[in-house]
């Protein structure tokens, strides 16, 4: 047995649910260490970023996942849906900290998504993301059925407005922020080179698409 | 901690000439310990009454983009910095042009504790109690002459010490510049220390501008060169955004910046739950420097 088959193997044994309690918990030992001094004197701002780190990060995870059992063979699709419920989880948070803890006031919550661009990009990056999550269990899946596949894919435009808003972030352009861009950048390519691959049956391309997107 | 380690000026200075900074700064020196502020000078009419943060705070969330972007980047970093000896090139429209020592200008100045509100331009505040002396006792060293209408400054440009001078965040060295009459306005002061300590390295050692009523990036770090002319100087974070960072770039709740509305601010230090609180008009500074913009259009000049 080869490597992969053995991690393979391997992770068949750990349950999915141990993915969500992980992630489910994750923000909550942030929240914990903010508000115990460990993220330095200005804890509303740290949390704020380390949540939309951690939100950017499950993206990229889940759109990994394909590309990782096309090329190598290893085989994580059983928690790819615990992976998406997750980032849109840590989203939510990263939202609400930014809501309640740092901005606060009401009228200046709605001219800030209105009139900052970094904000209006991450807004439109969360409500692209809204039906996915809505549609995250056996019974859409089954009552959408082949529309299904189709809606998850917006989770390609959420992706990049999710990399595009981090860069715009910066005042500066940030290194960090351009290497997960640039990482976002090259796993929609893949699709978009694998989609386009000759002697591949139109069939098999949407297959391929939606599995990636679902 | 860095900031413990840096230039003593018992260390460089002879003591009747640090005499004054060391009745301010009892505990750095290493000397006359607690020897209080108070007594000695009493506190300045420019102070404000607020309690300033404590050093920590001061020290360890700081934007001195030279060793990173990230807030704990200087703090992390500026211990690679070395500052003595320290020199400051003063050129341009002046009488008397060259390079001034540190610690000669030191025993030329009055240095006083000014506990001065600092707010930055991404709406966080704090409360800092600076030691320095005013601008214009540095200028008058030089003799400013009557042509002159602008003073220009530069940061050190060293990347071997200062990393962030690696990368092309921003077009180095670091550049900020002020109209004459609000260089020579006695709340803009050069600093020096903070508490009785010399200044923290990751807070713009050993010689740093302090302009209180304008936001945080005017108040240009580890200076090493002053220069007087009478054109309108460039600024670094306006070379880099122009529409985002004007040249005045005065507090002010009205204008509200493409990035962040400058209506509210947040004080830094009151944990998780601090709650925002509304910005004042030239950080609170408006009864001193108004008139300087009277006639001015604070929207078209931001
Ligand atoms: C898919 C959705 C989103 C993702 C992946 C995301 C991700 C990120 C990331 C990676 C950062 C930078 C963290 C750092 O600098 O370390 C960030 C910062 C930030 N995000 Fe988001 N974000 C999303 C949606 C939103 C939404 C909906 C809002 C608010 C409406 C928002 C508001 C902010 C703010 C205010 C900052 C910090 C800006 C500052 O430093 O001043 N984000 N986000």
């Amino acid at each position: 047995m080869g490597v992969v088959d053995r991690i393979n193997a391997a992770s068949r044994r750990v349950p999915v649910w141990t993915v969500y309690l992980l992630g489910a918990l994750w923000p909550a030992w942030l929240l914990y260490l903010a508000a115990t001094g460990s993220m330095g004197v200005e804890p509303v701002k740290a949390l704020e970023h380390e949540l939309g780190r951690l939100a950017l990060q499950a993206l990229i995870a889940g759109l990994l996942v394909t590309p990782v059992r096309t090329i190598t063979g290893l085989n994580l699709m059983r928690f790819r849906r615990a992976i998406g419920v997750l980032t849109f989880y840590f989203v939510s948070t990263h939202l609400l900290v930014w809501l309640i803890l740092d901005v606060q006031i009401l009228s200046e919550i709605w001219k800030d998504i209105l009139k900052r661009p970094y904000i209006t990009v991450g807004m439109a990056a969360f409500v692209l993301l809204l039906p996915l999550a809505m549609t995250s269990n056996n019974w859409s899946v089954r009552k959408l059925g082949p529309k299904w596949r189709k809606l998850h894919r917006l989770v390609y435009p959420a992706a990049l407005l999710g990399g595009a808003h981090f860069v715009m972030v910066g005042k500066t352009w940030e290194f960090d922020a351009l290497v997960y861009l640039s990482l976002i950048l090259a796993l929609l390519g893949w699709r978009v080179v694998q989609a386009y691959k000759p002697g591949k049956s139109r069939r098999r391309v949407t297959k391929d698409a939606s599995r990636v997107a679902s | 901690m860095a900031y413990k380690n840096v230039l003593k000026y018992s260390d460089v200075t002879p003591r009747a000439d640090y005499l004054n900074r060391r009745q301010l700064m009892g505990g750095a020196a290493g000397l006359a310990a607690g020897m209080a502020l108070g007594p000695a000078l009493g506190a300045s009419k420019y102070s404000t009454d607020l309690k300033p943060n404590p050093l920590e705070d001061i020290a360890s969330y700081n934007n001195f983009y030279e060793f990173g972007s990230a807030k704990g980047d200087p703090a992390n970093n500026a211990h690679m910095l070395t500052i003595d000896p320290w020199s400051v090139e003063i050129d341009g429209m002046v009488d008397r042009p060259g390079s001034y020592g540190l610690e000669d200008i030191l025993t030329k100045v009055t240095q006083e504790e000014r506990i001065y509100r600092f707010r930055c331009v991404e709406t966080w505040s704090m409360v800092v109690p600076w030691v320095g002396f005013e601008l214009n006792q540095l200028l008058d060293l030089a003799g400013v002459q009557g042509a002159a209408k602008y003073v220009a400054f530069q940061t050190l440009y060293r990347p071997e010490e200062m990393p962030g001078q690696r990368s092309v965040s921003l077009e180095w060295p670091y550049r900020e510049g002020l109209r004459l009459d609000e260089a020579m306005h006695p709340l803009t002061i050069m600093a020096t220390g903070i508490y009785d300590e010399p200044m923290p390295k990751q807070n713009g050692a050993p010689l740093r501008l302090v302009v209180p009523w304008k936001y945080g990036y005017k108040s240009i770090k580890s200076i090493v060169r002053v220069t007087l002319t009478d054109k309108e100087p460039q600024t670094t974070w306006n070379m880099l955004q122009p529409n985002e960072y004007g040249f005045y770039s005065n507090v002010n709740p009205e204008v509200s910046h493409p990035r962040w509305s400058q209506a509210y601010e947040k004080p830094i230090g009151g944990g998780l739950f601090a709650k925002r609180q509304e910005t004042l008009m030239f950080n609170g500074y408006a009864d001193e420097v108004a008139s300087l913009y009277d006639g001015m259009d604070l929207v078209v000049n931001h």
